[in-house]
Formats: structure tokens, C-alpha cells, sequence
């Protein structure tokens, strides 16, 4: 029960805090002093007391877009286990409900784009919609590899399943399962190499150029979903990075929650260190994500 | 005495059979007037009302029937059987037949298209009785013989617009691919009637033939039933025949027509009693590369029906691929993997012949509203058709397989079987999963092209800016499919609860384990809980929205200070990305006006998908076969004396033969 209460309230609390993490690394690195980690709380709380306003062209769906992904994204926060604990809802076959929840959320979220009929919110939506389904091969491919190393079919067991021995014995395919998986957080995050969150010019965004319409709440709603959505992506990765159990459950949250900013430390050096790829050689850094997963798969059939 | 016979449901479902097909009967005499084509919507409606409950009554009841026709034809005994697997393929058919007849009503009303109605109405009836008889027919003649009336009533129906000479050919194209098709079929059936002595069909698993007997049997009924499916590479008939038929009859088609060749498959294989696992690996193998390049293809389209035919082409490939899994789940001894894969397969047929014809009949209203199939002339229907984009909207999700609508539930019981086959020695079977992923993010691309452009942005020209709501009769079958794929998506033990019995009919020794690995209940928690937590949210921001400032405007240009309707993202340019990734895979014409000059005159640009098989491979290779027959021509020349000749010599030579 008070496993289950934990949960609700890391992963609907913690969210924002990995990007004011990113910000602060990566303002490091730049030599600035940079936003405080609470910015994007701030810049929430800003947003749920703006003003609305809306394209004459929208309808009913541009305002349902964000609600609904945040829905979905909210709903696949009960399926991913946070470190050692389970999650609260489990069963067979939830790693594919997760997958599909994240399909639902694009589904709206590029719908409410078209819905404006900017040719610039068309282009994003179009690359959104093209370099996800690119991605999702990758993480089924990973699905598998660990569906056949636990020999179950839902994330909690799954993912626990994950042990130091268990490293020790297959430490080569963790190793390409875990490449490709931080590739697929990367580019469905929408961070750098795949995109840049804070680019000024709209033709070479993929998601803020989605987004360039909604305002206020709705805006809300948007940012806090994808810093949802980077969270259980990064918790899936953390699952597997981090296979200690320390035995206590307290000492075991506190774990998984360091080792979740650790993990925001990282994608904020990733941004630091590299340049934003060229649009044509995303589709190919994807396709070679989804290779690395498929040996990783051909290397624990072996 | 016919009281006590009306009173059982297999009498009632074939009473309902011959009554479908007779219900376009009255029209032909009744020259004036709507009053035809509505005797003929009540009929269809009345049929779909009887027939319906006795099925589901008989297939819950575990019940069926058979009834034994006397004909003096020399074909054998003709033998009409309700069995589980035959009543399973009855829904779909009564239902969208039922669903098409009163969309015809605002769609293809007497009043305006009184030319064509009769005819329409009438085969519309024949097509749904016969696509019947061919599922309860258990002796290969009467088979046949519904079969072609299926066959030629749908080129009936498809040609409605044959003023048109792309609709032309499309019927042609279609009548010579359906015949190569029942030729095999012929071939198939008399290799069984020698077999057998008998052209009834064989009892299920009791057909003993030698190993390449069976070889035979199964790549016939592949040829036959696959081009009939549309499996690839038998779909080049497909994509052009559903885009040009009226739309309640392309719902026919591609929701009805197309899984009646997965029933023959169905039928055929149950004959054998061992199946060798290539058949199961071929299957397989050939509805998962359908189901993907389909999807690639459909990307590219520009047609909104095309776009959909494709999607049909896709559809039908994860069938089969599910088929196939099950044939490879009973020959490695794997029930779970067998259960899971046929359930999957009929649960999604079952699911495809719903939110199909529920996007076949939204693309209708379109057109009807619009006068276009171009995708590319469409936008910002939604603000005029309101209810139309609501179904369309739930029949995209739907068909995408995304939660809470019933693709998800039929797609989720595939994905267990591939990862379940994870924990095997050799994953082979795993790899589908992948692959499915990967089908479902392309189908992604194309529902939220066809949704977002059709219904949403600003109208891209004239014609959609003049749009309005369909009438009641269309909107009445499409809020009924959309309500039934959002039911299946939440409750699937309901559909499930059908599909079942057709799987213990089909399944030798009925060792399926019954129970689903995931409780179905989830799928009920899982949608309801998004749906609610969204609905929440919505009204709450809503109600924040009143204390908020609110303003509104013209979309965000980007700086740019005189945006146009025309500069918005087209359908083309929203598919070209994933397009250049499959260049060599998906071809597309592409015309590019010369821009030259200092103050350069309009330039067009053209975009047209091809239809790289048919045009590239098929019809050179059948021109090429037309120069060699030409000299057949010759003996055909009109001359009625010499045709009498012919027959005497013919009669001659028959004569001397018999002697």
C-alpha cells in the first residue's frame, strides 16, 4: 500500500525535476549558471494560470490532443515497475499496452497539430509519426530479449528479473539492449541528437513545432506529459542500468531516484557533447538502434 | 408443421439467406418511386434481424444444422451445413450487409440515381446471399456456383459507374483476377471429388491423401482464396476494384468479400487432418510481408478509398499471418501458441469487418460531401460534418490498434502468442512481434494522414469548404460500427465468446486451453480508466479555461503575415517522408512544372502513386500474352456459317470418339 503510494507520488511529482536537471548540466557545460532545478515546475504552475488561446481553425480535438495524451501517458505510468517495487497494475502482456498507450498519445498529439493547418505543424507531425515508427521496432525487439531471459510477459517481473548474476551471464546483450533503448529515449523524447527542444527555427523542429499552437493549461498539460513520458522511458532504462537491490525497501527508492538524475545528468551531457543530426540521418541512427537490439536478441538465443 | 420448422434458428438464418437475396427483387418492377429501394432496406434490415440472434443463439448453444437438398443436377447430393465455422463468417455478412443497405438509402437514393439504383440495389441483396451460400455449401458444385454468382454480382456492383473508363478497367481487371482465381478453385475441387468419389465436401480431418495430394489441394487453395483475400502478391485486382465501387459496396467488399477467402482457406485446411509445417511458415511468411507492404503502400496513397483498400490488403495479411501461426502452434504441439493465433486472427477479422465498412462509409459521406476521393482537395470537414469525423475518427483509432477500440484486443492476443514463442529454443516466431510493431507505426502514418487531412485544418479548396453532414440513414450504420468497435475494444470477451466455437470446430482434438492468459478485464480497466482520466482533465480545463483570459485568432504563420489554405501540409507531402525511405519499394510519379522566367506563370505539381506490380509487371506480361493468342482471333470472325460448322465437326469428332 505504501509501495503502491510512493509510486503514485514519484512519478507524478518527479517528472519535471529531470528536465530542470538537463538544463542545469547542460548550462554547466556551457559555463552559465543556468535556470534553478525547479524551473519547470515554475514554468508549469505559470502556464496553468495563463490566458487560452486558440486558432480559428481548431476544433474540439485541438484541446482533446493534449488531455488525452496526458491520459494515456498517466495510464502507462501504472505499468512500469520504479527500481525494485512492482508496479501497481500488472499483468500479462502490460509491456504491450505500454508500447501502445505511447501510440495513442502520438496518435492525438499530431492529430491536434494537423488541426491547425500550419504547413509547419504538418511537418512535425510528419516526422513524429515517421521516426516513431522507426523506433518502435527497437523496443519490441528489447521486449523480447528480456521476455526470453525472465521467461515472463509483464514488465514488473521482467524487469526485476534483471540481477547482477544475470548481468554477469548475458552482459553483452544487456549492454546492445541497453544501447538501443537509450537511442529510443533520445528520439522519442525528442532531445538532442533527434531534435533540440530549445532550436529557434521551426523548420527544423520535430515536437515543439507540434506544440506551437496550444497555450496556457493545455501548453501545461503538453510539457508536463512529455517530461512524463521521458520519466518511464528513463525508469525503463534505470530498471535495467541499475540491478541492485539494497534490501531495504526505503534505501531501494531512494536508489532508483538517484539513479534516475544520474540518468538526466547523462542525456544532459549527450545534448552538451553532440550537434543535432542532419533530418536524413535520423531514420538511419533508428534503423541501426534497431539492429543493436536485434543482436542483443540473437546473443541470448545463441 | 412449418411452425414447428420456423421455430428453428438454422431454418430461420437460411430463411433469412434467401430472403437477403431476393430483397432487391421488388425494385426491378417498381419503375417509379423510392418504394423499391426502401422494400428492399426493410428487407435487408428484417433479414439481418433474424438471422443475427438465431446465430449467435446457435453458435453460443453450440448448436447447428444441416439440411439435405434435392436437385436433379449430376453433381451429387446438395448438402447446406450450419456449423460454427460457417456461423461465425454469417455475422460480418448480415451485419454490414444489413448496415450498407440502409446507407444506400442517403447514399445512393432512388431519387437522384434512379438509372442505377435498381441495379445496385438488386445484386447488393444477390452479392450478401450468395457470399452466404458459399460459407454454408458443403458439396464443391453448389460451392462453385455461389461462388461465381458472389464473383459476378460484385462486378455487377462495382461497375455502377461504368460511364467512367478508369472503373472500366478496374471491373476488368477484377473479373479476370476473380476467374484465374476460380479456375484454381475448379482444379481444387475436382483433385477433391477424385479423391474422394464425391463432390460433397470431405467430414473435417477425415481427408487421407497421399503427401503431395495434399501439397496440391493447399497451393490451389492458396491461389484460389488467396486472390480472393488479397494476399500479396494476388492483390493486384484489389486496390483499384474497391477504390472505384460506390462506397457501401466497397464496405461489402473489402469488409465481407475479401474473408471469404479466408473462410475457403479456413474450410480446406480443416479437411486435412496433417498439416505439414511449411504450409504454416508459407502462410506466415506471406500475410506478414501483405500486411507490411500494404501498409507501406497504403502510406503513399492520395486516394482516400485507395488508401483504404490498402489498408484492407494490410488487414487481411495479419489474418493470415495469424492462420499461419496457428498451423506452425499445432505442428510443433504448442496449444497456447495455436489458441492465441486463431483466436487473434478471427478476433481481428471479426474486428476489421467492423471499423472497415465503418471507414468505407465515412469515406463515402466525404465523397458525398465533397464529390472528390482526392485527399490532397479535402481539410477542415470536421467543422461541417461533425458526426462523420467523430466515426472516422474512432474507426482510425480502431484500425491503428490502439487502446480503447477492439483492433488493440485482437492485435494484443497476436503480440502474446509471438512473445510466448520468445521462451522457445528458436525464437523464429517471435520476430513477428517486431514486424507488427512496426506494421502498426506505419498505420499510424496513414490514419493520421487520412483523419488529419480529410477532416481537420483549414479547407484546402472550394469543394471542401462546401461540404455538409450526411443524412440520418448514413450516419445511423456508421454511429452503430463505431459504437461496436469501441464495445469490442473495452468488453472483447464478448466478441471472444463468438470466436471461440468457430475455434473448436476447427481444431482436431478441441485442446485449446479456453481461457485467454490475459484476463479480460484489463482491457475494460485499461480503456475506461484513460477514457475517464481524459474526460476529467477536459472538463476541468474547461472549467479553468472560464477564469482565464481566452483570446483567438488566425494559426501561428511563423512570421509569415498572409498564410493560405493552400500552403498547408497536403496528404502527399505528409506521407513523402516515410515515402523516401521506401523509394525503391513504393514508386510514385512525380511532375514538376518548369519555373522560369523573372515573373514565372502558375506552375502545377502532380503526385500519383503507382501501381508498380500491375502496371510494371502484370499488364506488359499480358499484353505480350494477347500478341501470341491473336491468331485465336482469326477463327473468330462473326461468320454465323462457319460457326455452324464448327459445331458440326465438332459433333463429328465427338461422334467418332464415343464410336
Amino acid at each position: 500500500m505504501i509501495d503502491t503510494l510512493l509510486h503514485l507520488v514519484l512519478v507524478l511529482a518527479m517528472p519535471p525535476l529531470l528536465l530542470g536537471v538537463i538544463g542545469k548540466t547542460k548550462a554547466a557545460f556551457a559555463g552559465r549558471v543556468g535556470a534553478p532545478f525547479l524551473q519547470p515546475y515554475y514554468d508549469l504552475g505559470r502556464l496553468m494560470r495563463k490566458g487560452i488561446v486558440l486558432s480559428d481553425t481548431t476544433t474540439w480535438l485541438f484541446r482533446a490532443g493534449p488531455v488525452i495524451t496526458l491520459a494515456a501517458t498517466l495510464f502507462a505510468a501504472l505499468l512500469v515497475p520504479l527500481g525494485r517495487h512492482a508496479a501497481p497494475v500488472s499483468f500479462e502482456g502490460d509491456m504491450i499496452l505500454f508500447a501502445y498507450l505511447f501510440a495513442l498519445g502520438r496518435f492525438f498529439t499530431t492529430v491536434a497539430a494537423l488541426d491547425t493547418g500550419s504547413s509547419f505543424e504538418g511537418m512535425g507531425a510528419a516526422r513524429e509519426v515517421t521516426f516513431s515508427c522507426l523506433a518502435e521496432p527497437t523496443l519490441f525487439f528489447a521486449l523480447i530479449t528480456l521476455t526470453r531471459l525472465s521467461g515472463t510477459m509483464s514488465l514488473t517481473p521482467m524487469l526485476h528479473h534483471v540481477t547482477p548474476p544475470v548481468w554477469v551471464a548475458t552482459g553483452a546483450s544487456l549492454l546492445l539492449l541497453l544501447t538501443g533503448l537509450f537511442v529510443v529515449l533520445l528520439a522519442e523524447n525528442c532531445r538532442i541528437p533527434f531534435d533540440d527542444p530549445n532550436t529557434h527555427l521551426e523548420l527544423t523542429m520535430i515536437h515543439e513545432v507540434m506544440v506551437l499552437d496550444h497555450s496556457g493549461p493545455y501548453f501545461g498539460c503538453i510539457l508536463y506529459g512529455a517530461a512524463l513520458k521521458l520519466y518511464l522511458l528513463g525508469a525503463l532504462f534505470v530498471n535495467i542500468a541499475v540491478p541492485f537491490a539494497l534490501g531495504d525497501g526505503y534505501l531501494d527508492w531512494a536508489l532508483f531516484a538517484c539513479a534516475m538524475l544520474a540518468l538526466a545528468v547523462a542525456i544532459g551531457v549527450v545534448e552538451s557533447v553532440m550537434a543535432r543530426l542532419r533530418l536524413i540521418r535520423v531514420p538511419q541512427l533508428l534503423v541501426a538502434a534497431m539492429i543493436l537490439t536485434a543482436f542483443s536478441l540473437v546473443l541470448v538465443v545463441r | 408443421m412449418l411452425f414447428d420448422m420456423m421455430r428453428d434458428p438454422a431454418v430461420l438464418v437460411l430463411g433469412a439467406i434467401i430472403f437477403a437475396g431476393c430483397s432487391g427483387l421488388p425494385g426491378l418492377f417498381l419503375r417509379h418511386g423510392p418504394l423499391g429501394q426502401q422494400l428492399a432496406t426493410a428487407g435487408a434490415l428484417c433479414s439481418c434481424l433474424v438471422a443475427l440472434p438465431s446465430i449467435v443463439w446457435l453458435l453460443l448453444s453450440g448448436r447447428g444444422g444441416s439440411f439435405l437438398l434435392e436437385w436433379n443436377l449430376p453433381f451429387g447430393p446438395c448438402e447446406i451445413a450450419l456449423d460454427p465455422l460457417s456461423l461465425f463468417f454469417l455475422i460480418p455478412i448480415f451485419l454490414v450487409f444489413a448496415a450498407g443497405s440502409l446507407y444506400a438509402l442517403g447514399y445512393w437514393p432512388a431519387a437522384s440515381r434512379r438509372d442505377s439504383e435498381r441495379s445496385v440495389t438488386f445484386f447488393y441483396g444477390l452479392l450478401a446471399a450468395a457470399m452466404a451460400l458459399v460459407v454454408v455449401a458443403r458439396n464443391g458444385a453448389l460451392f462453385m456456383i455461389a461462388w461465381e454468382v458472389m464473383a459476378l454480382s460484385g462486378y455487377f456492383l462495382l461497375v455502377t459507374e461504368h460511364e467512367e473508363a478508369e472503373v472500366r478497367s478496374a471491373g476488368t481487371v477484377y473479373l479476370v483476377a476473380s476467374h484465374i482465381g476460380a479456375a484454381a478453385l475448379l482444379v481444387l475441387f475436382s483433385t477433391l471429388r477424385s479423391a474422394t468419389g464425391d463432390f460433397a465436401f470431405p467430414a473435417a480431418g477425415s481427408l487421407q491423401l497421399a503427401q503431395g495430394g495434399a501439397t496440391l489441394l493447399f497451393c490451389l487453395a492458396l491461389a484460389g482464396f488467396g486472390s480472393k483475400a488479397g494476399i500479396m502478391p494476388l492483390h493486384i485486382w484489389l486496390p483499384s476494384a474497391h477504390a472505384n465501387a460506390p462506397s457501401h459496396v466497397s464496405a461489402l467488399l473489402s469488409g465481407v468479400m475479401l474473408k471469404i477467402g479466408i473462410y475457403g482457406i479456413l474450410r480446406v485446411l480443416s479437411f486435412v487432418p496433417q498439416r505439414p509445417l511449411w504450409w504454416g511458415a508459407l502462410l506466415a511468411v506471406a500475410g506478414l510481408t501483405s500486411a507490411l507492404m500494404g501498409i507501406c503502400i497504403a502510406s503513399a496513397q492520395k486516394d482516400i478509398k485507395r488508401l483504404l483498400a490498402y489498408s484492407s490488403i494490410e488487414n487481411l495479411g495479419i489474418i493470415s499471418a495469424g492462420i499461419g501461426i496457428w498451423l506452425i502452434g499445432e505442428g510443433t504441439g504448442n496449444p497456447r501458441l495455436a489458441y492465441l493465433a486463431l483466436a487473434g486472427a478471427l478476433l481481428h477479422l471479426l474486428n476489421h469487418a467492423l471499423f472497415k465498412p465503418l471507414l468505407f462509409f465515412c469515406a463515402g459521406s466525404v465523397m458525398h460531401a465533397t464529390g472528390t476521393r482526392d485527399l490532397d482537395r479535402m481539410g477542415g470537414l470536421s467543422a461541417r460534418m461533425p458526426f462523420t469525423s467523430l466515426f472516422s475518427l474512432c474507426g482510425a483509432v480502431a484500425i491503428c490498434g490502439l487502446p480503447p477500440f477492439n483492433g488493440f484486443a485482437s492485435e494484443m492476443l497476436l503480440y502474446l502468442g509471438f512473445f510466448g514463442e520468445a521462451r522457445a529454443p528458436e525464437p523464429y516466431v517471435a520476430l513477428g512481434a517486431p514486424v507488427l510493431a512496426l506494421v502498426g507505426g506505419v498505420a499510424l502514418i496513414c490514419f493520421v494522414k487520412l483523419y488529419g487531412i480529410a477532416f481537420l485544418g483549414a479547407p484546402r479548396t472550394e469543394l471542401a469548404a462546401r461540404g455538409h453532414e450526411a443524412p440520418a440513414a448514413m450516419l445511423a450504420p456508421m454511429a452503430l460500427l463505431a459504437g461496436l468497435t469501441l464495445l469490442g475494444g473495452l468488453f472483447p470477451q464478448l466478441f471472444l465468446a463468438l470466436v471461440n466455437p468457430a475455434l473448436s470446430a476447427l481444431s482436431p482434438a478441441g485442446a485449446y486451453p479456453g481461457a485467454l492468459p490475459v484476463r479480460p478485464l484489463w482491457f475494460a480497466v485499461a480503456g475506461g480508466s484513460v477514457i475517464a482520466m481524459a474526460a476529467a482533465l477536459f472538463l476541468a480545463l474547461r472549467l479553468k479555461g472560464r477564469s482565464l483570459p481566452a483570446g483567438s485568432g488566425p494559426t501561428w504563420g511563423c512570421g509569415y503575415l498572409r498564410p493560405e489554405p493552400s500552403m498547408q501540409y497536403t496528404g502527399s507531402s505528409f506521407g513523402n517522408l516515410f515515402g523516401s525511405l521506401l523509394a525503391p519499394l513504393v514508386r510514385a510519379r512525380t511532375r514538376v512544372g518548369v519555373i522560369a522566367g523573372v515573373a514565372p506563370p502558375a506552375v502545377q505539381l502532380g503526385y500519383a502513386p503507382e501501381e508498380t506490380v500491375l502496371d510494371r509487371m502484370v499488364l506488359p506480361s499480358v499484353s505480350v500474352v494477347g500478341i501470341g493468342f491473336a491468331f485465336l482471333r482469326r477463327l473468330q470472325h462473326g461468320v454465323v456459317q462457319v460457326y455452324i460448322l464448327y459445331i458440326f465437326a465438332t459433333l463429328l469428332l465427338l461422334m467418332l470418339w464415343v464410336h
